[in-house]
């Protein structure tokens, strides 16, 4: 029994003399899209480089993710090293200092590199928030067989009347193709993500310097009378329950003759295991009407520190590894140069093999270099951002004119009633903010 | 005549019965037929209903990409020790309700639903501070915890309502032999309650497994249930039904198989008692 004891005791000590490593666990929380499931997919590649460090993913549906996370930061939960959230919470998150500014991504992580239009969304006061993990903007992706078909030439920079009239020459309801695909679902990130860049190339605009909302202004109607007369015209039946899945479906099944949405959505549609039109796709600007705005907008999916977390160095470490030009290359030794976080680098766009086989590579810089959240419409304003105004207020405000917008598209209310009904909604809730008297 | 008349009738309310069954079911019939379709063909429009390409790649995908067996144990450990919990306190919650009433019980009871009545994100900050605070956040015991007690009022008005049909003729006759308390509650009551708790048991046992809202805002991965398992595989950017359907499938089929197996207890237990 003596001999036990002591073989027991002497074990004991060994295992408390081998130095053991402290591990850092990092829990990230991220959305469920192509380029982050492709992360989570290589994490191992940065655990490798770094073994003290190991990762948990929690990967939640974007809205659902918005909800939980913001319950987290709001109270210092404490839950999360590690989040993805939009251009649209930066700015916001950072003023109310629930974020760590990233001051410490490493000597090679050439913060120059990233394409200055995104890299202003993801700062404040000349600090680095969050580092973009892909960006996007909007453009037109349209059938190159069916205009040819019909004698039209797609401009680089089409205007709406351009469009506009394509869509409906091209529109076939009996062969069951639609001119024009457009978002019609209701949300302050769908409907009225559209919405509002094609409202700045109309010359509309949320709110005026003093806060005061625009959509009783003839800029407004004129954007919401041709969106709703167009998709009547020329669009899906159904449109006011269509969002981007559902217009990529569509669009990829050959039904639609011109699609304005994210650029994201260039890889998806010229996929031939995805898509039946891939080899008939071809790019351009999103339409404008002469003012010197185009209905794009700008958006990027970044990864932040919340303030709560007590391992930001790891944290750090493994932002600057998931935003890194290095990153880029090792998705394109693993999955091809097609399959690359894009919007980001500058870089990337000089890279010749990304070009070759990315053939909607220039349009998607260009448009993102077309959209300017500090300028987003031809009047000024006193909000940042395109397709939003980053204040907490707006994904509220958003919504509620959305549905209305929505309606109006459904039919069940006509553009005048919308309009007023966004007006004196968002008139009720800017004045409960605060903003206005 | 009579009889082919009988006979017809038989036949026409079998095959509405069959309809309603079918109608019912479609929706999960519709997800185990998406799961095995392509992301395109999930999405096509019109959708094909049998004749497409069938493929087991998305659950392939699922399996590759996430821990199904972490989660479904946590649903097991969470739904399972929620509901046992939930019946320990109801039991003799609803017994001395059903059978020494007083002037408040049904004011009790009032109140009791009433906690159901509240939406949930009402609660929610105040419920994550404290969990914060007691360190149970991200913690099989924290949602235990939560969802025994958002399903403790339907367990006990469940209960009670059972126990209520019990004549009290028989728990006389068992005090006139002595019985005590106790001996009257295992012996006497729980046997001729057994289809009441049986059907109470697996509905809160549904009701658990289910439970989406508390189980998606207090957990990241430790203690994450199959309910977050599915929110994973929900995508803004990119056709995700197929793959969705998939995750929904795997979510379900340990619930699915304990109800298929149970339903002659489920709907004995459900025609029992006073809630119908």
């Amino acid at each position: 029994m003596k001999h036990v004891l002591g073989a027991v005791c002497g074990a004991s000590c060994l295992m408390l003399a081998v130095p053991v490593m402290a591990e850092t666990t990092l829990t990230i929380a991220t959305v469920n899209n192509g380029d982050m499931i492709r992360m989570q997919g290589l994490t191992s590649e940065f655990t490798k480089k770094n073994p003290d460090i190991s990762v948990k993913w929690v990967t939640l549906e974007e809205n659902v993710l918005r909800q939980r996370v913001t319950t987290d930061i709001a109270t210092k939960g404490g839950q999360f090293d590690v989040l993805t959230i939009g251009t649209y919470e930066v700015p916001i998150w950072a003023k109310k200092a629930w974020l760590v500014p990233l001051a410490n991504l490493g000597a090679d992580y050439d913060v120059a590199d990233l394409l200055p239009k995104i890299k202003d969304a993801v700062s404040a006061d000349g600090k680095l928030y969050a580092a973009p993990f892909y960006g996007e903007s909007s453009m037109v992706m349209y059938r190159t067989d069916l205009f040819e078909k019909a004698g039209l030439k797609m401009p680089e920079k089409p205007s709406w009347d351009f469009v506009i009239d394509a869509a409906k020459k091209l529109t076939d309801k009996s062969a069951g193709t639609y001119g024009i695909c457009l978002r019609g679902k209701a949300g302050w990130g769908e409907n009225m993500a559209f919405l509002s860049a094609m409202a700045n190339s109309y010359g509309a605009r949320w709110f005026d310097e003093q806060w005061q909302p625009q959509f009783n202004t003839p800029e407004w109607k004129t954007t919401l009378t041709t969106y709703v007369n167009l998709m009547k015209e020329a669009g899906p039946p159904g449109a006011s329950s269509n969002g981007f899945n559902e217009n990529l479906a569509l669009f990829n099944a050959g039904k639609c003759a011109v699609w304005i949405d994210a650029t994201v959505a260039a890889s998806f549609v010229t996929n031939p295991k995805e898509s039946k039109v891939a080899d008939k796709v071809g790019f351009a600007l999103a339409p404008n009407t002469g003012l010197g705005k185009n209905a794009n907008w700008l958006w990027a999916w970044n990864l932040a520190i919340p303030a709560g977390s007590k391992k930001t160095e790891a944290a750090e470490k493994f932002i600057a590894w998931a935003t890194s030009k290095d990153y880029t290359k090792l998705v394109a030794s693993k999955e091809g140069w097609a399959n690359v976080p894009p919007g980001t680098r500058t870089s990337l766009y000089q890279n010749d093999e990304y070009l070759k086989v990315a053939p909607f590579a220039k349009l998607t810089l260009a448009s993102i270099d077309a959209a300017d959240p500090n300028k987003p419409t031809v009047k000024p304003v006193p909000y940042v951002g395109v397709q939003y105004a980053a204040i907490p207020e707006f994904q509220g405000i958003g919504t509620q004119v959305g549905q209305q917008f929505s309606a109006a598209l459904a039919g069940s209310t006509t553009v005048d009633a919308a309009l007023t009904a966004a007006q004196s909604a968002t008139e009720r809730e800017m004045k409960r903010a605060g903003y206005i008297k | 005549m009579a009889r082919m008349a009988t006979t017809r009738r038989v036949m026409i309310s079998t095959a509405a019965a069959w309809l309603f069954g079918f109608l019912i079911f479609f929706p999960i019939l519709w997800m185990g037929l998406a799961s095995f379709k392509t992301e395109l063909e999930a999405f096509a429009i019109p959708p094909s209903f049998l004749f497409f390409h069938w493929t087991t790649e998305n659950y392939a995908t699922v399996q590759e990409r996430s821990d199904y067996l972490h989660h479904a144990m946590n649903s097991i450990i969470i739904a399972g020790g929620s509901t046992l919990i939930a019946l320990l306190i109801a039991i003799p919650a609803a017994w001395s309700m059903a059978f020494s009433p007083t002037k408040r019980t049904k004011d009790i009871l009032l109140w009791m639903l009433s906690t159901k009545m509240m939406p949930p994100v009402g609660v929610l900050v105040p419920i994550y501070l404290i969990y914060k605070s007691f360190g149970l956040l991200d913690s099989r015991i924290g949602l235990v915890f939560i969802l025994c007690l958002g399903n403790l009022p339907i367990v006990i008005w469940m209960l009670f309502t059972y126990f209520k049909e019990i004549p009290r003729d028989i728990l006389e006759a068992a005090r006139m032999d002595g019985a005590t308390i106790g001996r009257e509650l295992v012996y006497v009551l729980t046997p001729m309650a057994i289809p009441g708790l049986a059907s109470t048991l697996l509905l809160n046992l549904i009701l658990a497994w289910n439970e989406a809202f508390w189980t998606l805002n207090l957990s990241t991965s430790s203690a994450a249930p199959l309910t977050t398992f599915i929110a994973s595989y929900s995508s803004p950017e990119g056709l995700f039904w197929a793959k969705l359907s998939a995750a929904s499938t795997l979510a379900i089929a340990p619930i699915l198989v304990l109800g298929w197996f149970s339903q002659k207890q489920l709907v004995r237990g459900l025609t029992f008692g006073a809630v119908k």
